[in-house]
């Protein structure tokens, strides 16, 4: 195979629209997919392009219909027997195909464990750049180029990539971060079927077995309302007041990573760079000490509420309420307060 | 079974401080280290080696300092160390870095497992492992978290958010480790000093490989940095003033209350 090179004087006129890279496994439609076309819905207005959805696989025609009813111009469906399972060959090839044939300005990709897979390989083959892990797309109106921020050094440093030279321009992008898109009033979205060339020689890595998730679904990204615990609650019997204080509130159970580490509990539940970030309308820290890793994870929910032992801790500087003390003397105080206001509630 | 582990090393970032005016990292006093996830990936590769013979050769492209990161991964057990330096390679993005470490591959010839680790903790981008599998075309199986080598066939356990993947893959096979995959040995201090004053780190410059001069170093790089800044937060704090936890907690759901958000 030849290899792709950069900076080879191309004529980027010819790269016109904002193009996205849904995910669907399994038949299951992955959130970061309807985040994708809003963003790209944003940046597609300001550039006055159109915007179109790629969604790779077989047998996932309920996603497609759902996905119809969201904003988008075109819908490419990339349908082959062989699209099935993922498989990075199989979806680099026919993904560097229908990009070379169609020259989107702009492709986004979202930043789950799939996306990084392939994303890199797609932008290695198709001669072109690529940016991790964005947070922030902006177009500048100088020219029209795309601005794609993302954290470095654990969160220490935001970072502004271009790619000046190469089209597309291409992001993966954190899941969690953007708004999702909006539904269209009536009508449905355009779909196109696209049929592609794809031989079982060209998918060399086979999947042999899918092992679904150990324990219940932990559903953090949707969570309205998370509470997490930290070191502080200092066994792992102590999330069951977290636990406890998440459900009376009707939130899900984050943590920290040192409680992970420990395997007080699983990976499922970690926020923060290794893990998920989130984006709840109010995010409680309990025992956690606010490390940048941490708030790379939380810092875009709408309220912060820390409670920790230590008023020297950095999770208070970026709170919005913060209490000093004990977790485990105010969390049962919060809870028992937060069960009477409910009843006399109820009652009123 | 012979493997190739591709490291780099980087400033701890649990000590990473920023120059606030200039928005540039202030390396001064910061320990380097091996980045994290390499570690797991030097582990991955010296487990095969124990288990099915072979050797495992590491390399880096970096400055001369990054030996350090060579020295401590010989004295984990690798056998040879590589290091590619050269000015042509300095200000490489991710797609330069892993042109420069192709043609490194290439020039040590068969290998059949390459590990790279699953981001490095500086960029976090976890591009330049699959940029290079594309680049050798080979294929690649990322966030590995077990490995288990079966005549000639690689089987790996990767990780997904929604389950786990058993895949299958023929070798040369470019892995990337998870923090997930083992428990990275801890060197005896016999084998640092070894690995200091007996083994030899071999250094590599652009006239050793074969590379196009335009795919690499700052200009050969498709993306560059337009600007880097610190992250600015505007919250006003309020810690909630009380006498005893009960009454902080109450005054904590007023608030929460008076905001709509409970
Ligand atoms: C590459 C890398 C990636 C990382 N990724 C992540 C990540 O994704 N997510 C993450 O969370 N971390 C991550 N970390 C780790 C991070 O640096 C911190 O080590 C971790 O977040 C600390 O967890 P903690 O706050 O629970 O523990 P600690 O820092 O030990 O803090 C415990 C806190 O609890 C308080 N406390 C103790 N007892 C009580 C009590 N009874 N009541 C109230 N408060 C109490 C203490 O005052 C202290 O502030 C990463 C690190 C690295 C190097
Ligand atoms: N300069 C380098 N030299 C050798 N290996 C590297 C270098 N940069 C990155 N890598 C490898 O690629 C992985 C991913 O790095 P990154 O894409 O920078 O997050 C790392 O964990 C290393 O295994």
């Amino acid at each position: 195979m030849k290899r792709a090179k950069v900076n080879q004087g191309e004529d980027l006129q010819e790269y016109k629209d904002v193009y996205v890279i849904g995910e669907c496994l399994d038949g299951r439609l992955h959130p970061v997919t309807l985040e994708l076309m809003g963003e790209g819905r944003k940046l597609a207005n300001q550039l006055k392009r159109h915007l179109g959805v790629i969604l790779l696989g077989d047998g996932m025609d309920e996603a497609l219909e759902h996905l119809q009813d969201y904003d988008a111009d075109v819908i490419y469906h990339l349908k082959h027997p062989l699209l099935k399972d993922f498989s990075t060959e199989g979806y680099v090839k026919v993904l560097n195909d229908f990009i070379r044939g169609n020259k989107p300005e702009i492709l986004l990709i979202g930043a789950t464990s799939y996306g990084r897979d392939i994303a890199p390989r797609l932008a290695g083959r198709l001669g072109t750049g690529l940016t991790a892990d964005c947070t922030k797309l902006e177009i500048d109106p100088a020219d029209g180029k795309l601005l794609q921020t993302r954290p470095a050094f654990g969160g220490n440093l935001m970072a502004t990539i271009i790619c000046p030279k190469n089209r597309p321009q291409m992001s993966t992008v954190r899941p969690g971060v953007m708004e999702r898109a909006h539904k269209l009033a009536e009508g449905k979205a355009h779909l196109v079927t696209v049929i592609p060339e794809l031989e079982p020689k060209d998918i060399r890595v086979a999947l042999v077995e899918k092992k679904p998730p150990a324990k219940k679904q932990v559903n953090l990204i949707d969570a309205r309302v998370v509470v997490s615990g930290g070191r502080g609650l200092k066994t792992p019997e102590g999330f069951r007041l977290i636990e406890e204080l998440a459900d009376v509130l009707g939130g899900e159970v984050g943590s920290s990573r040192a409680c992970v580490d420990a395997g007080w509990i699983s990976h499922a539940h970690q926020v923060g760079q290794t893990g998920t970030t989130v984006r709840p309308e109010i995010y409680i820290a309990c025992g956690i000490s606010g490390a940048i890793q941490h708030l790379a994870g939380m810092s875009e929910a709408d309220y912060i509420v820390a409670i920790n032992k230590d008023p020297e801790a950095p999770i208070f500087n970026v709170c919005d309420y913060g209490i000093v003390g004990d977790l485990y003397e105010i969390l049962p105080a919060m809870i028992e307060d937060y069960r009477k206001r409910k009843e006399e509630a109820n009652h009123a | 079974m012979n493997s190739i582990v591709c490291i780099k090393q980087v400033p701890n970032t649990n000590e990473v401080r920023i120059n606030q005016e200039t928005g540039t990292l202030i390396r001064d006093g910061v320990p380097s280290i091996i980045n994290p996830d390499d570690r797991n990936a030097i582990e991955g590769a010296l487990k095969i080696k124990e288990e099915l013979g072979g050797t495992v050769t590491v390399i880096t492209m970096g400055p001369e300092q990054a030996k350090a990161a060579l020295r401590e991964a010989m004295a984990m057990g690798a056998d040879r160390a590589i290091l590619l330096s050269d000015r042509a390679f300095a200000g490489s993005d991710t797609w330069a870095t892993a042109t420069i470490l192709a043609a490194a591959l290439d020039k040590i010839g068969e290998t059949d497992l390459i590990f790279c680790g699953r981001q490095a903790i500086d960029g976090d981008t976890a591009q330049v492992g699959p940029e290079l599998a594309e680049f050798l075309d080979i294929p690649q199986v990322t966030y590995a978290k077990e490995v288990v080598v079966e005549k000639d066939k690689v089987r790996v356990t990767r990780y997904g958010e929604s389950g786990d993947y058993i895949m299958e893959a023929p070798m040369p096979v470019m892995l990337t480790a998870i923090r997930e995959l083992n428990e990275p040995r801890l060197p005896h201090v016999r084998s640092i000093i070894e690995a200091w004053e007996k083994k030899d780190i071999e250094v590599w410059t652009m006239e050793d490989l074969t590379i196009d001069p335009t795919q690499i170093g700052l200009k050969g790089s498709p993306t560059n940095v337009f600007r880097s800044f610190v992250p600015v937060r505007e919250k006003q704090s309020e810690i909630i003033q009380g006498n005893t936890p009960r009454e902080k907690a109450a005054l904590l759901l007023d608030r929460l209350s008076s905001q709509k958000l409970v």
